[in-house]
């Protein structure tokens, strides 16, 4: 770690300010993977300015349409929340899957996302249920948000706020653990929601991507036999030395089918 | 038992206490008036010759002492890391010894190399000056693997050894095992591949050198398994500091494996450095550091064939091993493959004609070595893999063929072909006692539940013998051992009866500060809290070899019982002078001195205080004081051995290995606290787990760059990947030392990765799988079953 000017700003305004006061400011929420980086000199901010006291990204509100989680609420926090698991059990499962206790206890929901992590999970939750990233300055899709390998449309200066995940009619994730990382090798987060089936991946490509094929056979039938002959393509997966992208493109399969199962014989949401 | 105290109590570790309590004192924790802090920067190329190194700027940075260079090196007559077990090859061929300076001179062979060393008042100034010093390197083509360093016109790592051999060695009688092939039934093959391992102890490497110009005298504060080694090694051979002038000490250690057992660049760079800055100099590894710098462990390819008879008789083996010795020699590296492997390969059978050849190969890698085990699972692996190889092939039930093979219970002390002579051991009933508990004749069943549910199931056993207690130095010294290979042991009585014992060994996790006050307690007959081991500083302890290859209590303990029994001895002499009796008339028992057939007695205490007031000792025949030195050189290695047996399951949709059940029963000689053996023999076993299923090494094979450098990527495995071990012991005594102890530090490491492997190609032999590589990873087992087109099961 080299040395930097560490702020913790109690208002957001005073946060932006900081961020945009010195070139090469970086912002930290729970700092599970920007201190690492640090540590290893691969990140080397001039200033760090902390978001954990700023209460404008706090809170958990849920209403029949949606639950908005604020960007610095803690993956224990949403894995707990009475609240969320009423509205979306499927989303505490992801948040309470995240890491071990101690990431899940300093980690947060915005932290996550903005670094987009190919192997994170929420992406996968975030894309699944077509949610809404809300930022300082507008509001972006799911789709819009996730750009590519730990790219984002966030600007410089511009701070997630909360996320806003629409109530889905039924959702489950299925996640096959890397075993040395234990990130997703693979994670899929299935959906029926009011715009139709949506499937979205995570840890087998660059980013998380919908998976296509798979959402139009569950269009026509919604169970695990539409899916059984399925072969989804491995083009563009990864290969590494845990997994080559046939496997990957296996695993999308059989996950993808585990989580139909789960939607149609365990959980209705 | 004279004591509760004494052998065979499962009394709770006494270190941990303080280990508990967040009171240890390890390297890093040493603080000393005006240490300043040592950062390495490392090669980032696998092979490269070093045009130019610019330290100008780094040295103008605030805080920074110095940036020594491997010129420096030459400079001020710095030697090699010696390498101190070579072996003879073919022919009588010497093992080759390439140069392997500290810091890389001309080039560097790894990545991880260190190429300069930078002294500061901080370690923020050392890193960040270690960023700033300019190395112009000519990349050079390198080889990371075995098989391509011995492909013709592949790139040298030493110019001067154009073949990449380091030697070339073999063993067992050739002419013998052609003729058992001969005439042979059948004959069973495999290929394998021993994967490389990352020993990763807990504690990383750490060292503080602090050189006192007054005296002129150096002490070398380090995280080794062999203090007195280290400063044997590096005072004799890298910095020419007379041994009076060099002290080392390594306090407590948090883990080795073997990685800790060898001597070091980090070492001799902190001491000669701080003579240079004139102040003590610190260096503390990093995780990622270590994964590139601490020595490798495994890393073996194998051709292996057995000969057998009709009805299942093993008549020959013959296995061909090409190893990797990584970019330099480690201290041990060439007796690994060697003398710890190829006597191992007769196993606890009595197949009669044995051949190994075993190429060690100079590859642009981190060094290779001993870790837990060090030879003896690789051996292990190559013939219990290939014993069920044969037994499918041939029909016979797994467990049956190594009945018919076993060396009979009366047949002890048993001459393999290859060097070894067993002097004790049952593992015929180790064998019955698994299979027992693991209900080996209802798995059938288990299997047919287990299909039901959509998973494949398997079983898989291992038999093993493990030579360890290293090392008879004579035999040592024939097999090309640069060194003794005894254990010490002082004991030190005070006045009032409590004991100081000083042992030669190191306890780093093993238990020792309990186990060896339990030898004291038992044969002093006093509590074992009145008994305090002191370990790990060459100024307080006598000479002595260290911990390492399942030594400790075999070789180190006989040397406690030693000096013990000179304690005794001189008690004797001061109770029958007291007693106004004859020394031969004098018992020691429970604690106490009695005049035989007498009821006159004397407590232990009580004779310790008199040693110290001598008031009418007849000098000319009794000195007064009561401490007592001892040095052990056990006359043959120890062979404990055992049955190993896992079950499993695999999920033939994702390829997971799910283990069900592991049971171990080993014959490890005397057990001295069976509660610390129940926690070494598990500790070993999850490490050989590892390396069957999780753990792998990976270098790219044309760059050399390392691609599993930090645990996202080197899957060290985790307590919820384990069932609970069942551990139980089917003892014989070792009959060459006064313990009766054979040792069981290694030998889960040894049984366990054929026994895992050997489930998981059963739960797959209907696919007509014979043989899985390590570690059987789930991408791997699923293509097996992809390949083998066998229908995915839907949930």
């Amino acid at each position: 770690m080299r040395t930097f000017e560490y702020l913790r700003p109690a208002t957001l305004q005073e946060a932006l300010g900081s961020l945009s006061g010195l070139a090469n400011s970086k912002p930290m929420a729970g700092g599970m993977t920007l201190i690492p980086a640090m540590k290893m000199r691969l990140s080397t901010p001039a200033r760090l300015v902390d978001l954990g006291g700023l209460e404008e990204l706090r809170g958990i509100r849920v209403d029949a349409a949606a639950v908005t989680v604020g960007a610095s609420s803690t993956h224990e926090s949403v894995a707990n929340s009475a609240l969320v698991r009423a509205a979306i059990p499927a989303l505490c499962e992801v948040a309470g899957g995240i890491g071990d206790p101690q990431v899940r206890n300093r980690g947060t929901l915005g932290g996550s996302i903005a670094n987009n992590d190919p192997a994170a999970d929420y992406p996968a939750a975030l894309l699944g249920l077509d949610a809404q990233v809300l930022t300082t300055r507008r509001t972006l899709s799911a789709a819009e948000f996730f750009v590519g390998l730990f790219d984002t449309a966030l600007g410089d200066g511009e701070l997630i706020t909360a996320v806003r995940f629409p109530v889905p009619a039924a959702a489950a994730y299925e996640k096959f653990k890397s075993p040395a990382s234990r990130y997703a090798m693979v994670g899929v987060f299935a959906a029926r929601t009011a715009g139709g089936v949506r499937v979205a991946v995570t840890g087998a490509g660059a980013g998380v991507f919908r998976a296509g094929v798979i959402e139009a056979a569950l269009e026509e039938k919604f169970s695990v036999d539409a899916l059984t002959s399925l072969r989804f393509p491995s083009d563009g997966l990864n290969t590494d030395i845990h997994a080559d992208a046939q496997y990957c493109a296996h695993l999308v399969g059989v996950l993808a089918r585990r989580a139909v199962a789960r939607i149609l014989y365990v959980g209705r949401r | 038992m004279t004591s509760s105290t004494g052998i065979g109590a499962s009394l709770l570790r006494k270190e941990d206490q303080r280990f508990l309590m967040g009171r240890g004192n390890y390297v890093s924790d040493i603080k000393r008036p005006g240490m300043t802090m040592g950062a390495f920067l490392r090669s980032p190329h696998a092979h490269a010759r070093i045009l130019a190194i610019r330290s100008d700027a780094a040295l103008a940075m605030p805080g920074v002492l110095a940036v020594l260079t491997g010129e420096d090196l030459r400079a001020d007559g710095v030697g090699g890391l010696p390498c101190a077990w070579p072996v003879t090859g073919k022919g009588g061929a010497p093992t080759k010894e390439p140069t392997h300076p500290p810091l890389a001179q001309d080039k560097v062979r790894h990545v991880g190399d260190p190429v300069a060393f930078i002294i500061a008042e901080s370690l923020l100034q050392a890193r960040n000056a270690a960023e700033a010093v300019e190395v112009d390197y000519e990349a050079l083509p390198a080889v990371g693997g075995v098989l391509e360093a011995i492909k013709p016109g592949a790139p040298a790592v030493f110019e001067d050894i154009p073949d990449n051999v380091c030697v070339d060695w073999e063993l067992g009688d050739k002419a013998a095992t052609d003729a058992a092939f001969q005439g042979a039934a059948h004959v069973a093959r495999i290929s394998l591949v021993n994967n490389r391992l990352v020993g990763n102890p807990m504690e990383p490497r750490a060292a503080i050198g602090e050189y006192d110009s007054s005296r002129e005298h150096y002490t070398l504060w380090t995280t080794s398994q062999f203090p007195h080694i280290v400063k044997l090694l590096m005072g004799n051979f890298v910095l020419g500091i007379a041994q009076h002038k060099l002290r080392v000490v390594s306090p407590d250690v948090g883990g080795g494996f073997g990685v800790k057992q060898f001597h070091y660049a980090e070492e001799a760079l902190v001491t000669w450095g701080s003579r240079r800055v004139g102040r003590p100099v610190k260096w503390v590894a990093e995780r990622s550091e270590g994964f590139i710098s601490d020595a490798h462990g495994r890393d073996h390819v194998t051709e292996a064939e057995m000969a057998l008879s009709e009805d299942g008789h093993f008549l020959g083996l013959r296995v061909r091993t090409i190893a990797n010795m990584g970019g330099y020699l480690s201290t041990f590296g060439p007796n690994i493959p060697t003398n710890l492997y190829g006597p191992l390969l007769a196993g606890v059978y009595t197949t009669p004609a044995i051949y190994c050849e075993v190429k060690a190969v100079f590859t642009n890698t981190v060094p290779v070595d001993a870790y837990r085990g060090a030879g003896r699972p690789e051996a292990t692996f190559v013939l219990e893999r290939l014993v069920d190889v044969a037994a499918a092939e041939l029909g016979i039930d797994r467990a049956e063929i190594r009945r018919r093979n076993m060396i009979p219970p009366g047949a002890y002390p048993y001459q393999t072909p290859v060097m070894m002579e067993y002097d004790s051991g049952d593992p015929g009933g180790c064998l019955a006692k698994a299979l027992l508990k693991a209900d080996w004749d209802g798995f059938a069943q288990r299997k047919g539940q287990s299909a039901a549910r959509g998973k494949l199931r398997g079983i898989g056993l291992c038999t093993y013998v493990e030579a360890c207690g290293l090392a008879p130095s004579r035999i040592a010294a024939s097999l090309g051992v640069r060194g003794g290979l005894f254990e010490s042991a002082a004991v030190r009585v005070h006045p009032t009866g409590e004991v100081t014992v000083l042992m030669g060994s190191h306890n780093h996790g093993q238990g020792h500060e309990t186990t060896f006050a339990q030898i004291a307690s038992e044969l002093l007959g006093i509590p074992a809290d009145k008994v305090e081991i002191v370990f790990g500083d060459t100024d307080r302890v006598q000479f002595g070899l260290g911990t390492y290859g399942s030594r400790s209590l075999a070789v180190g303990g006989s040397a406690l019982v030693k000096a013990t029994n000179k304690v005794i001895t001189k008690g004797k002499k001061i109770a029958a002078h007291m007693f106004e009796a004859a020394e031969a008339d004098i018992e020691f028992k429970d604690g106490s001195f009695t005049v035989a057939g007498t009821d006159r007695h004397k407590p232990f205490a009580e004779i310790a205080l008199s040693a110290h007031f001598p008031v009418n000792f007849p000098l000319e025949t009794l000195e007064p004081g009561l401490e007592e030195q001892a040095f052990y050189d056990p006359v043959n290695f120890t062979f404990p051995c055992g049955a190993h047996i896992a079950e499993l399951e695999i999920d033939p949709e994702t390829g997971t290995v799910e283990l069900l059940s592991y049971i171990a029963v080993d014959d490890i000689g005397t057990v001295i606290n069976p509660m610390i053996v129940e926690g070494q023999i598990v500790g070993g076993i999850v490490q050989g787990i590892g390396q069957a299923l999780y753990e792998d090494c990976i270098y790219d094979q044309e760059s050399g760059q390392l691609l599993s450098g930090s645990f996202m990527d080197y899957c060290l495995p985790r307590a919820d990947n384990f069932p609970l071990i069942s551990v139980e012991t089917n003892i014989t005594a070792c009959t060459h030392n006064p313990l009766g102890s054979k040792g069981c530090g290694e030998l889960g490491t040894i049984g366990s990765p054929a026994t895992v492997i050997n489930a998981v190609v059963d739960a797959l032999s209907h696919l007509g799988v014979n043989h899985v590589d390590m570690p059987a990873t789930p991408n791997r087992l699923w293509r097996i079953i992809a390949n083998a087109g066998a229908a995915p099961v839907v949930p």
